[in-house]
């Protein structure tokens, strides 16, 4: 049980990491790998919060005074996760475009049936 | 057979992971570069948001980077966009009443918060990327519930422009003053208060307008092409 407690953040993480590869790799319809990269997106950011994570850890904020700096989380995964979460969207949007196109090019998402993207 | 072998490269992949993390201890003060920040953050930035004083004053070059992918990004979608050739008519129910007027009401609302995010990223939690998130979530709003109403792209491409420019001049000026790019050279003030930590809440500023714009562009170039 305590390998639980310790560890669960860890195997949710991971476990969606693992959730959006396994789409990107076994799914054919493009809408549905792209939802599998926004998973391994949330999945990355949220193992990289769960490494800065301090036990009973406050926010990195010297709001008031009295606040125990050994206290405080690992500010440097926050800020690296705060850019990516805004660049995971634009990356997104852009994929998701990129499939609008593939549409109207081939008329179809079927990654088995578009000619040139055959796995 | 595709599915058997995306398994079995699923579980190669997860045992590395696993190996890997069993070396990392959870919740337990891992970085001493973390420790760092967290102890002259304050006084060596102004900024009591140590998050925010590692963003844009340790790793700000690191930040210009990552605003240039959010750039290179959002023109890479305009340029796929550009060369869609037929363009699908749909039919546009007109929202009802209630629901127009609500999203309008609360539309500047909206803004006022996003601005007080970014406004007061030096202070509390939050930034420039989530304030530009928030504002245009708002515009997202109005798209939504006003299908007519339309955004002036040509305005939004010059505030982008503006505060990536902004971004730069700062950073350049740094330079002038101190010796390397994005050189704090504006006085720090009393840390917590709302003027201090010199260029800290400039460049937010900035990178609130920049993301804002660009989010909005994004939404109105995926909107256009089913109008």
């Amino acid at each position: 049980m305590s390998f639980l407690n310790n560890y669960i953040y860890y195997i949710g993480a991971v476990g969606l990491i693992l959730i959006g590869l396994y789409i990107l790799l076994a799914k054919h319809n493009l809408i549905k790998m792209i939802i599998g990269l926004a998973i391994m997106d949330t999945g990355v950011n949220l193992l990289l919060i769960t490494i800065g994570y301090i036990k009973k850890g406050t926010a990195p904020i010297f709001s008031k005074t009295g606040l125990n700096p050994r206290n405080m989380v690992d500010p440097v995964p926050q800020a690296l996760v705060l850019t990516a979460i805004v660049i995971g969207v634009a990356v997104l949007a852009l994929a998701l475009s990129l499939a609008i196109r593939l549409y109207q090019h081939y008329g179809t998402l079927d990654m088995r049936k578009i000619k040139e993207q055959r796995w | 057979m595709r599915k058997i072998v995306s398994i079995i490269l699923l579980s190669v992949i997860a045992i590395g992971i696993v190996l890997t993390l069993m070396k990392i201890p959870f919740a337990v003060p891992k970085t001493k570069v973390g420790a760092y920040y967290v102890d002259k953050g304050v006084g060596q930035t102004g900024a009591v948001n140590i998050v925010t004083s590692v963003v844009l004053n340790y790793r700000g070059f690191d930040t210009l980077g990552e605003v240039t992918v959010l750039f290179i990004a959002a023109l890479g979608l305009g340029a796929v966009l550009a060369t869609v050739k037929k363009k699908t008519k749909r039919e546009i129910m007109p929202s009802s009443l209630v629901l127009s007027t609500g999203c309008k009401f609360l539309f500047p609302f909206i803004l006022l918060f996003g601005t007080y995010i970014f406004i007061h990223g030096h202070l509390t939690p939050g930034g420039g990327f989530q304030g530009g998130a928030i504002i245009a979530s708002g515009f997202l709003l109005i798209y939504l519930s006003c299908p007519k109403k339309r955004i002036n792209e040509a305005r939004f491409k010059v505030t982008e422009s503006i505060a990536g420019l902004t971004f730069v001049i700062t950073g350049i000026l740094g330079l002038a003053f101190g010796g390397y790019f994005l050189f704090n050279f504006l006085p720090k003030g009393v840390a917590n208060t709302l003027f201090s930590a010199g260029i800290i809440p400039i460049i937010y500023i900035a990178i609130g307008f920049k993301v804002g714009a660009e989010l909005a562009g994004i939404i109105d170039g995926l909107m256009r092409i089913s109008e």
